[in-house]
């Protein structure tokens, strides 16, 4: 009973904070790597280059579906504000199910910003269906497409650092965000702006003026309070009872 | 149309969900995550032509790198007719998986710590600061607390640095992210189920 109590306060909480945020944006505090983020969008309409939208390779299906759908929502709102650029963003995946909804999310983004002719279906890849070969099949892109900034965000695992190893190589800076704990050490060590733990599902918060990607961080925050209030009264507790 | 698909997709959401709480229902998500797995197998056959598609356009414009993409379409061809002839459990079949995938996905897996090692030495000259000292003498430490010498173990590193850094200190910070990725997975996973985020599907 206590996991569906939590649901319905998390789904309660969620509804009403956005309607909450929708009325009153609020302020977050700066994360240099979506401050640098902002800036190579900027810096790529400008010079005409693309930006590398890597999704990583957890299926919808899994237990690692929130951070792909974390990762759709930046290249939804990477897609709406550069869809007018003279080169589109291109999105690799290394998962099919998400493969079909990145190249959904690309189209949605064009709609979006009203350049629906320009969209592309080729930039949205697969680019392969097992880790390595996903990695292999993701790094000519930096390389050949004149690919100004690379963004890895999703599920991945120790085949980011190919990834960051071939944006090394070119010269590409690269933002990475991941929920898995090996390719986060990966990623602090070898992307420029690394993001720790859930500030992956804070990007579409601080690249798109939404109410809900708002709330639901207003959300992430009360509930991780709570549950810092519940293990350190659990630990005095025992303490207590110890004594 | 759009708000039809919205509202039905909402209304599955909710029901496998539900699934998770209410054992009557539990059935139900069962049936609704097999259709799920059956279209993820359709998506898997839609992304194999999306890869087919990236590189017969990379061929026709003669891109840097064409070589490679006819190279992958006449491999995935014959891989493909073989094993449609064969069936995909045929030795031969197998001996294609185990001595060309297997190979050449372990010689990636020891180009990583060629990539780890890239890493780290451009962790010293690119950001220099005090976490990133703290990262990496702790990755020193801990490596080095593992290293198997014909004397064993190294003392004190060995036996109670590295155990007390790796089960203590790490442990507790992993458990932190992973609570935060956690918190950060459902809030995400509801606003997506309840519509209030549709990255996907239209305006």
């Amino acid at each position: 009973m206590g996991e569906l109590a939590v649901v319905i306060l998390s789904i309660l909480g969620l509804l009403g904070l956005t309607l909450w945020r929708a009325r009153s944006r609020g302020r977050f505090r700066p994360i240099p790597a979506f401050t640098r983020l902002q800036r190579l969008i900027g810096l790529s309409v400008e010079e005409g280059t693309r930006l590398h939208v890597s999704l990583g390779r957890s299926g919808l299906l899994t237990s690692r579906g929130g951070a792909s759908l974390a990762g759709l929502a930046t290249l939804r709102a990477l897609t709406e504000r550069t869809a007018v650029g003279d080169r589109p963003p291109v999105a690799t995946t290394g998962d099919p199910t998400l493969a079909l909804l990145t190249q959904d999310t690309l189209k949605a983004g064009y709609q979006a910003a009203a350049a629906e002719d320009l969209y592309v279906p080729t930039t949205a890849r697969l680019s392969g269906l097992t880790p390595f070969s996903y990695a292999a099949g993701a790094m000519p892109v930096m390389r050949e497409e004149n690919v100004s900034a690379n963004l890895l965000i999703g599920g991945f695992g120790p085949e980011a650092a190919l990834l960051t190893d071939a944006a090394l190589r070119v010269g590409v800076p690269t933002i990475g965000a991941t929920d898995d704990l090996a390719a986060q050490s990966i990623l602090y060590a070898a992307a420029q702006e690394p993001l720790i733990g859930e500030e992956l599902f804070a990007a579409g918060a601080y690249l798109a003026a939404d109410p809900a990607h708002a709330a639901s961080l207003t959300l992430q925050d009360i509930l991780r309070w709570l549950l810092v209030l519940f293990l350190l009264g659990g630990a005095a507790l025992k303490l207590l009872g110890a004594l | 149309m759009r708000i039809a698909a919205a509202a039905i997709a909402i209304a599955i959401g909710l029901l496998v969900l539900a699934g998770y709480f209410v054992p009557p229902l539990a059935g139900i998500q069962a049936l609704l995550l097999n259709w799920a797995i059956l279209l993820a197998g359709v998506a898997a056959l839609m992304g194999i032509f999306n890869l087919v598609a990236v590189h017969s356009e990379k061929i026709r414009t003669r891109a840097p790198g064409s070589v490679y993409s006819a190279v992958l379409l006449i491999s995935l061809a014959l891989t493909f007719a073989v094993a449609l002839i064969l069936k995909p459990s045929h030795p031969a079949m197998q001996v294609l998986v185990s001595g060309v995938i297997v190979p050449v996905e372990a010689a990636l897996m020891a180009i990583i710590s060629v990539s780890l090692l890239v890493a780290a030495i451009h962790l010293l000259r690119k950001r220099v600061d005090v976490m990133s000292v703290v990262f990496l003498v702790t990755a020193l430490l801990i490596l080095a607390g593992s290293l198997s010498l014909p004397s064993g173990q190294i003392p004190v590193l060995g036996d109670t640095l590295r155990p007390w850094l790796t089960k203590v200190l790490s442990l507790g910070g992993a458990r932190g992210i992973l609570i935060g990725v956690a918190l950060g997975s459902l809030t995400t996973g509801l606003r997506v189920l309840f519509g209030l985020d549709r990255p996907y599907g239209g305006k």
